[in-house]
């Protein structure tokens, strides 16, 4: 068990070309931390250097309290789960998991008991004689969550584990690493690229882009109030409704398009602009009743109608030529295709953003 | 084709049967000289059925030798063109293994110059370089030596590029898995990268014993006393271009000998060949 320090950790290629730059976080003992991130944000660069596979070029990382940056892979008490297994597939699913245990000289009978173990746990019990080509995806990722635990390492890193399998197993498999995780209590860090796998999965979201940390924080507080436009916009799905606005001689408007937003906010926008947040669910089709205390209300041009059963999804622009918003209501919502609504959204819902740094505008200030 | 007509299955086997025979009807022939004594083979009508003589060739050849030529047993002969192929096989393909494990694993300077130079012998085959070589060679004192003989021939280009275009198929996750599993670069190399050489090791050993089998000119320059010669060199000194009598029975049936272990290495080998030559198992 063990806390995961990183402390100024940047990454440059031989080549100049700088991957990660200045990470500091710290993940609790017996958390578990998801990276999350578009592809090329350097979070799989960052966890390979958490795991050794990578040398780090600034900053420290440090593991159980002991700075690990000229630590051997093998050395740094850690297990890792990769994304196309790499399971040995010359080696039966007993000797994969075995493996890494005789190297470290550990006794016969102790790995027998570990394996057993691990493999009673991951419902693994009859394949331990089968070479892994004779295994199904959900049970080749299993063999490799097995090979990680039998280890008992300090920590456990993911590599984006699920992404080879089909969504339906991708679930099941989800829920299956938060239990294991739970129930061993080991530290976890996780990368992946799927906002929903980090929602479900985190105790500790990190999100990143472009090499650096965006915000870190618990996936709901990152949902209610992320601190920036790449956040608000990464997070959540259908994505949050991002509209640009300015100041006009009635309160806020967009940017593009004709006028739509009643209601001032009372604050001061930057000279270089704004950009309105709302989350779809956040959204409301009324009839005639004035917009919410401090909130705003907004004209409607609805275009397209997607029910799902449950929830319906309208798609529609901000007034008749505005931009495009997406409003979530629940299924028994009756709207047509061209009709023009009333929509409003509570103050405590809004989210406003500096255009030009991303970073938020306090509206309780 | 997934048609099923009666005729064309015919003519398909038609074809292959006439080709079969065509390659073996030779193969044959010399097994049935082999049968006779040399006074019917010499007459000029050749029997085509097998004749009485088959054990008491077979015995004065591999134990006796011809009563000419060349003075030696053919079992010797057999011996040392067993330990040539077998040396030249398995150097080659622990050679190429390692050289290709350096090349595509580790990070050293001149790694690229030195993959090039390994590919450049490719167009230096021992008899481009022979002159040398044998000077090397005999300046060792390797003349008439299984040393002389095979090692000349042991370092292979082939060999380690088939293993280098294999390795680098080899996931790098795999190196990574071992690192974290505490295997250095040797264990890794033991225990995951040989164990998934296996088929290509078993293709490159069918190919190589049968290179290293095959093998004339060099043991020809290289071994003076009988007893070193080679089964290949064996067969050409038994047949008499002056004015002996060729003892065609016995140089026949040297010919199916020499011909025995590379077959008998094919049939063997066969399964594994052809998979290390079709898939990889990854």
């Amino acid at each position: 068990m063990a806390e995961v320090v990183l402390t100024g950790v940047g990454k440059t290629y031989a080549g100049g070309v700088t991957a990660v730059t200045d990470v500091e976080f710290t993940v609790p003992d017996g958390a578990f931390c998801v990276l999350v991130g578009p592809s090329g944000c350097g979070k799989s660069t960052l966890l390979r250097m958490i795991a050794g596979l990578e040398t780090i070029t600034t900053g420290t990382v440090s593991i159980g309290g002991r700075v690990v940056n000229a630590v051997e892979p093998a050395e740094r008490d850690i297990a890792m789960v990769f994304q196309n297994y790499a399971l040995y597939p010359h080696m039966s699913v007993y000797d994969n998991m075995a493996y890494g245990l005789r190297n470290r000289g550990t006794p016969k009978a102790e790995i027998e008991t570990r394996v057993r173990e691990a493999a009673r746990v991951l419902e693994l019990g009859d394949l331990l004689a089968r070479k892994p080509r004779q295994l199904s995806g959900g049970q080749r990722q299993r063999v490799a969550m097995g090979r990680a635990i039998v280890r008992k390492p300090q920590v456990f890193l993911f590599d984006e584990p699920l992404s080879n399998l089909d969504a339906k197993l991708r679930v099941q498999m989800r829920v299956e690493i938060r239990r294991l995780q739970r129930s061993l209590a080991t530290t976890s860090v996780y990368v992946t690229h799927d906002q929903l796998e980090a929602m479900t999965l985190a105790d500790m979201l990190v999100v990143m882009n472009k090499g650096r940390v965006e915000q870190i924080g618990a996936p709901l507080d990152l949902y209610r109030r992320p601190e920036t436009l790449f956040v608000a916009g990464f997070i959540g799905a259908p994505p949050m409704n991002l509209i640009d606005v300015a100041i006009g001689p009635d309160g806020l408007r967009p940017v593009a398009g004709d006028a739509g937003i009643v209601g001032g906010l009372g604050i001061a926008v930057p000279a270089t602009g704004a950009r309105l947040g709302i989350r779809p669910e956040h959204l409301h089709v009324v009839g005639d009743e004035p917009a919410p205390e401090g909130g705003i209300a907004l004209s409607y041009t609805v275009s397209a109608v997607e029910a799902v059963g449950a929830e319906t999804f309208l798609h529609g622009r901000l007034g008749a030529t505005g931009p495009d918003v997406v409003i979530r209501e629940p299924g028994t919502i009756a709207a047509a295709p061209g009709t023009v609504r009333r929509v409003v959204a509570r103050r405590d819902d809004l989210h406003l953003f500096d255009r030009e740094t991303g970073r938020r505008i306090p509206l309780d200030a | 084709m997934v048609e099923h007509r009666p005729f064309g299955t015919a003519l398909a086997h038609l074809t292959l049967l006439i080709g079969i025979a065509i390659l073996a009807f030779p193969v044959y022939l010399a097994f049935v000289a082999s049968t006779w004594d040399a006074a019917t083979i010499a007459n000029g009508k050749m029997p085509l059925t097998p004749g009485p003589l088959f054990l008491e060739n077979y015995w004065r050849t591999l134990f006796v030798g011809t009563s000419g030529t060349t003075r030696q047993p053919v079992g010797g002969m057999l011996f040392n063109s067993f330990v040539m192929a077998m040396t030249i096989a398995i150097g080659k393909i622990v050679i190429s293994l390692t050289s290709a494990f350096a090349v595509v694993y580790f990070r050293f300077p001149f790694r690229m110059t030195i993959f090039w130079l390994i590919f450049v012998t490719l167009m230096l085959p021992v008899e481009v370089r022979i002159y040398p070589t044998y000077k090397i060679v005999a300046d060792l004192n390797m003349l008439d030596t299984y040393a002389g003989l095979t090692i000349p021939l042991i370092a292979s280009a082939t060999a380690t590029l088939l293993f280098r275009q294999f390795f680098m198929t080899v996931p790098d996750e795999l190196v990574e898995a071992s690192k974290i599993d505490g295997a250095g670069p040797m264990k890794f190399f033991r225990d995951t990268l040989v164990p998934l050489s296996v088929t290509s090791v078993a293709a490159m050993f069918v190919i190589q014993f049968i290179y290293g089998w095959n093998q004339y000119l060099w043991p020809l320059l290289i071994t003076t006393r009988d007893d070193m010669q080679t089964i290949v060199i064996g067969i050409k000194k038994m047949i008499v271009t002056q004015d002996a009598l060729t003892e065609w029975q016995l140089a026949m049936a040297t010919a199916v000998l020499a011909m025995l272990p590379p077959v008998l290495v094919v049939i063997v080998m066969q399964k594994l060949f052809v998979r290390g030559l079709v898939e990889t198992e990854k």
